[in-house]
């Protein structure tokens, strides 16, 4: 955590430093207009504080010249303001020609975004920096809304319409994401993270081959976060799904009261129908990855979970059938 | 007005007045006098923001840590959104209006009463059926739509108790409409000989303006929250994209009540504050004519910047950039506001009165709630902060900064007037600043926080926005503590207080002429008004040093 205040987020996108500037532009007018209806007020305040209990004030009853400074003067100031924001806005609402298109879906509570590609995402976007990316946006429920502070930027995402929004991210980075616009129970941890990567890099995130170095378990534990599963596969076992420590191999009791052994093929099963078999005690929330991952990103994962053999198991939140019970 | 300013009564014998007139419980629910409506009003209110209070505080706690150790994620979505509902359409709405409006127009006027009587105690038996129709949402599984009431999310996907909610607000829609009905009417119809349009207190003008907005805006939402009823309750596709409807609809029809209704709520708070101004300044309002001309140019333009809370909806650019600059037109007046407020100052012979620091602190306070309505107004801004803190700490600046302020402050500038008592004034004086520092402890970190990006209506945050938090929740400690203070010695001082007279401070208008507390009737003999508004000179009943005619004063706006 920062021990100090910051006055405002990264900037990120090209939109940032416009969208700063021009809040440092209206802070300043309105600074000053503040100020000095504070400083006059204050002044006036001491100094014609009452002096007896029966005096009065000097009768004045208004001044036509004053009257017409201060709404005209306010009117131009308010008019420049208008008319940098809606050139910002503008800008904003046409997308330029050639963008980088992103399908994201919103739906109660979770981002779920296709690459060109096809490769999809859950609560994750990766984007290229430099390229401009426009983000076509739809909703399956409630209206949404899709917000990246770092890069000054939101869309609301309303089901019925397609709403679409474009940015440039200038700086590689992870950044925020949110969903600000109100839609219910989980509204707040509706969001994610928008990863900025170098073009190369992205291209290599694309085909599926980044990060692994040759090691699959390395690869598999990236993925794993990646692809969110750690969010809900929690190692200690206080997530919505089960945890994974020692389960490779291991039995699991399934919702029906029946077990499995969770060998490769149960695993890749889980990733790709994760309502196939349920392990008890646990909703069926899990949203299917076909099509998310490739074959080869199933492996590392496979081979990520393997390597958790070794974790221990949490007496709580484990699909790991108790060594007791017999069947 | 003779007998308006007769020496104290005997002991023996106490003067007759609207209090104790008649007795009895009776005496009170079936009451036709404005001024016995208006302390019904105050009671139910008072009632009504103390739940609403309650939920705030809640909510404070609850955000004192990222994850949030008070509630779960459902109950603290319920808390935010009755907080939202009991406190906008169950207070703030009716505060000002239906207690100070309702006591004092006919006493500003010189009426023996409002112009439909009956129509006023109906108005207040509605906002109780209305109530009762919220207080039974919230006690039977509570609402978690947000008080903006957002389709789909109301109309189809919550599972919460909405249906008896809007059917309260729409109910509760008619009592506003007929208050604002009985102002018009009784200030076209009921002026005392001599009370000519620009002799009106401003307080009056900005109740005119708040009626028309109220008769003209609420059919709008009553009808609009009947239909997420009716989709509700009959799958009728009005809003929902699954039966054809449009949410954004929704949206149009909602904020063209409800950005008026912030006027509601602010109109009728500037107008005490242009009584407390003058009355404590000992002079006349500078610009008499642009303070009340600036409140019906508000209460218009108001009518025309709805789309302003719609910038990312996906709303037409077209469309964005007219009600962008139809929402910085909508600023002048309320600037002209301030700047004729503050040049009465100049050359005044002001008090430290706590209506007076009231009235310092709403300047202040309504000073950066209007300001930070033009970050909001820029379409390039409001990409960024639409729907963060930034605005909800902007429209709490307006709405408890301004509006707020402006009731207590018009509270305990009446007070002896409706109680016949005085307050204590060192008390009242520290609770009024204590209110100031309370206020803006818990809401500039919200500006901060609103444009480090985090969005409003979360359960839970990110780590780097809690020292933010904290300090928000740290200063609604304080914030608490203002208002109840003065609850505690204004209802102390209802039987312990010093006795007022019928004008303490001195002021000039004509409901200082009559006793404290007012008779039934108001006034004995109907009054005749010969004289300007906030006019100190010229008046010997008020015993001040310098009453007697002068050479008449230009008058620079006439």
């Amino acid at each position: 955590m920062q021990s100090q205040v910051p006055l405002y987020p990264e900037q990120a996108s090209n939109f940032a430093p416009h969208v700063d500037n021009l809040m440092l532009f209206i802070t300043l007018i309105c600074l000053f207009f503040a100020v000095a209806v504070t400083v006059a007020i204050i002044i006036f305040f001491f100094k014609y504080h009452r002096k007896k209990p029966d005096d009065v004030g000097v009768p004045i009853h208004g001044n036509m010249i004053l009257e017409a400074a201060w709404m005209i003067v306010p009117l131009i100031l308010a008019m420049a303001m208008f008319g940098w924001g809606a050139v910002v806005y503008v800008d904003y609402r046409r997308a330029p020609q050639d963008t980088l298109d992103i399908y994201v879906i919103g739906k109660q509570w979770m981002w779920k975004a296709q690459q060109p590609n096809g490769l999809k995402e859950i609560n994750e976007l990766h984007v290229p920096v430099g390229k401009d990316v426009r983000l076509i946006l739809a909703s399956e429920d409630v209206i949404h809304d899709f917000y990246v502070p770092a890069f000054r930027v939101k869309m609301d995402v309303v089901p019925g319409h397609y709403n679409t929004m474009w940015f440039r991210p200038t700086k590689a980075g992870r950044y925020h994401f949110f969903c600000s616009q109100y839609c219910g129970t989980n509204h707040a941890i509706m969001g994610g993270w928008v990863t900025v990567m170098e073009p190369s890099e992205y291209a290599a995130w694309l085909s599926g081959t980044s990060g692994s170095g040759g090691n699959p378990v390395v690869a598999g534990e990236k993925l794993f976060t990646e692809k969110a599963c750690a969010t809900c596969h929690v190692g200690a076992g206080v997530g919505r799904a089960p945890s994974l420590n020692g389960v490779y191999g291991a039995k699991v009791l399934l919702a029906d009261g029946s077990t499995v052994i969770a060998d490769e093929a149960y695993i890749r099963e889980s990733i790709l129908q994760p309502n196939a078999k349920i392990v008890a005690g646990y909703q069926p929330v899990m949203p299917t990855f076909q099509g998310q991952v490739t074959e080869e990103q199933i492996l590392a994962l496979t081979a990520y979970i393997k390597s958790l053999q070794s974790q221990p198991v949490p007496e709580k939140g484990s699909g790991v059938a108790p060594a007791t019970e017999k069947k | 007005m003779s007998t308006t300013t007769l020496p104290a009564p005997v002991h023996k014998m106490p003067r007759e007045d609207y209090l104790n007139a008649t007795y009895g419980l009776r005496s009170w629910l079936l009451t036709t006098d404005h001024k016995r409506i208006a302390l019904l009003y105050l009671g139910s209110v008072t009632v009504f923001f103390f739940i609403g209070g309650l939920f705030a505080t809640m909510i404070r706690i609850h955000l004192l840590t990222p994850n949030g150790f008070l509630v779960t994620p459902e109950t603290y979505n319920k808390l935010f959104t009755m907080h939202g509902v009991a406190m906008i359409f169950f207070f703030l709405i009716p505060s000002i209006p239906a207690v100070l409006g309702n006591f004092l127009i006919p006493l500003m006027i010189g009426a023996k009463d409002l112009a439909f009587p009956k129509l006023n105690l109906l108005s207040w038996y509605i906002y109780l059926v209305g109530g009762c129709f919220v207080l039974y949402s919230f006690g039977t599984g509570g609402l978690d739509t947000g008080w903006t009431f957002y389709t789909p999310l109301s109309s189809v996907y919550s599972n919460s108790a909405v249906t008896p909610a809007v059917i309260g607000i729409f109910i509760n829609g008619f009592s506003s409409i007929l208050t604002g009905l009985n102002f018009i009417v009784t200030i076209h119809t009921m002026r005392a000989p001599g009370m000519t349009w620009f002799r009106l207190p401003l307080f009056v003008w900005a109740h005119y303006a708040t009626s028309l907005v109220m008769v003209l805006g609420t059919p709008v939402i009553a009808i609009t929250l009947l239909l997420v009823g009716l989709e509700r309750m009959f799958h009728l596709g009005f809003f929902n994209p699954a039966l054809g409807g449009d949410p954004i609809l929704f949206q149009h029809l909602f904020w063209f009540y409800s950005h008026p209704a912030v006027y509601i709520m602010i109109l009728p708070s500037m107008g005490v504050i242009s009584e407390i101004i003058p009355t404590f300044a000992r002079k006349p309002i500078f610009g008499y004519s642009f303070i009340a001309g600036s409140s019906i140019a508000i209460a218009v333009i108001g009518f025309l910047v709805w789309a302003h809370h719609m910038f990312v909806t996906g709303e037409s650019t077209y469309a964005a950039l007219t009600f962008s600059f139809l929402s910085y037109l909508v600023a002048i007046p309320s600037a002209v506001k301030v700047f004729n407020w503050t040049s009465t100052l100049y050359q005044g012979s002001i008090s430290w009165d706590t209506p007076m620091i009231y009235a310092f602190g709403f300047i202040g306070l309504f000073l950066i709630g209007g300001l930070t309505g033009l970050f909001l107004a820029c379409l390039g801004l409001d990409i960024h902060i639409h729907d963060t803190y930034f605005v909800v700490a902007h429209f709490h600046y307006i709405m408890v900064g301004g509006a707020v302020m402006g009731y207590v402050g018009g509270l305990h500038f009446w007070w002896p007037k409706i109680t016949g008592k005085l307050y204590p004034e060192v008390l009242a004086r520290i609770a009024a600043v204590t209110l100031f520092v309370g206020f803006n402890l818990t809401f500039f970190p919200q500006f901060m926080l609103g444009y480090m990006g985090m969005p409003r209506r979360y359960h839970t945050y990110p780590p780097e926005f809690q020292v933010l938090n904290v300090l928000s929740t740290a200063g609604a400690s304080i914030l608490a503590l203002g208002y109840l203070l003065p609850m505690l010695y204004l209802t102390w001082s209802m039987r312990y207080g010093r006795v007022a007279g019928p004008n303490p401070w001195p002021a000039t208008g004509l409901e200082w002429k009559t006793a404290s507390p007012p008779p039934t009737e108001n006034f004995d003999v109907t009054p005749e008004v010969d004289w300007e508004p906030y006019d100190f000179r010229n008046r010997p009943d008020l015993g001040l040093a310098a009453s007697g005619p002068l050479p008449a004063p230009a008058h620079g706006d006439d």
